[in-house]
């Protein structure tokens, strides 16, 4: 069975980002705990997200398609899903689907962070 | 050098998606695949099996999927079958990502992926059984190796 994880962590309050970690392999079967993960920001109203990925081992296209179904309605909140430190492996499945061009993809969660707080400079 | 055709047969449920996948790397890291193209091959495989259990399946976990990987001549290939609804690629529309997004697609990619990762993919039916062929050349070029050998 794939196992997958996703925690929660925040930045200081007042830069308001939240940050899931997410863990193993994203697939037709964990896809739904990554949405769920999704839901509970927006519920909570937390819509600047920076998905940290260094720990992802794998993806399928079931997993693209939860960053896809959460990008608009985030952005509707004010906020983004930004992602980061993904393995090359696994950036490249995001790439080989011209994913980079709608989404902020960094090397570091860092970067990731700093974006979100230019943007509201 | 392993048998020329293995076979893994699951339930027609998502959690056996991981079981296709290890399976699916041994065979072409045996055939001589890189790493890379084991890779490449674990990520179609899945496409097709996750489109079979939900698509064509419909959910249902009573039905069954088969992935059979064959070593050819300069190829390695794998066949995904089952018995539920049959894919008709001539109505398959690649999606838009700006459309996707707008719309909150979740799915339509991972056909768009399959066509990207294998060299050669191809749909065929055999009375009630729908197959999904999926090629990769062994000499990574995207063409097949003339020697029939891995490099």
């Amino acid at each position: 069975m794939s196992s997958f994880s996703v925690s929660f962590r925040s930045t200081a309050p007042e830069r308001g980002v939240c940050i899931l970690d997410i863990k193993g392999e994203l697939d037709a079967h964990t896809a739904s705990e990554l949405e769920a993960a999704f839901q509970r920001c927006l519920t909570d109203g937390h819509p600047r997200i920076v998905v940290h990925g260094s720990d992802l081992q794998y993806i399928s296209s079931a997993g693209l398609g939860v960053f896809m179904a959460y990008i608009e309605e985030v952005r509707e909140q004010g906020g983004d899903i930004k992602i980061a430190a993904l393995q090359p492996r696994v950036y490249n499945v995001f790439d080989l689907l011209g994913f980079p061009v709608l989404f902020d993809i960094t090397p570091t969660e860092a970067e990731a962070v700093e974006k979100f707080e230019s943007e509201a400079a | 050098m392993p048998a020329s055709v293995c076979t893994c047969t699951i339930p027609s449920a998502t959690r056996y998606l991981a079981r296709v996948r290890r399976f699916v790397d041994e065979q072409a890291t045996a055939a001589g695949l890189s790493e890379k193209a084991a890779s490449e091959v674990q990520l179609a495989v899945d496409e097709a099996c996750a489109n079979a259990i939900e698509h064509a399946y419909g959910g249902d976990a009573g039905g069954t999927v088969e992935v059979v990987t064959k070593r050819a001549p300069g190829r390695f290939v794998v066949v995904i079958r089952h018995t539920g609804v049959p894919f008709d690629i001539s109505k398959y529309q690649p999606p838009d990502l700006a459309r996707a997004a707008d719309e909150r697609w979740s799915g339509g990619f991972g056909v768009a992926l399959m066509h990207r990762l294998m060299d050669e993919v191809a749909y065929r039916r055999r009375g009630r059984v729908s197959e999904v062929h999926l090629v990769k050349f062994l000499n990574g070029d995207g063409k097949p190796a003339r020697d029939g050998g891995a490099r």
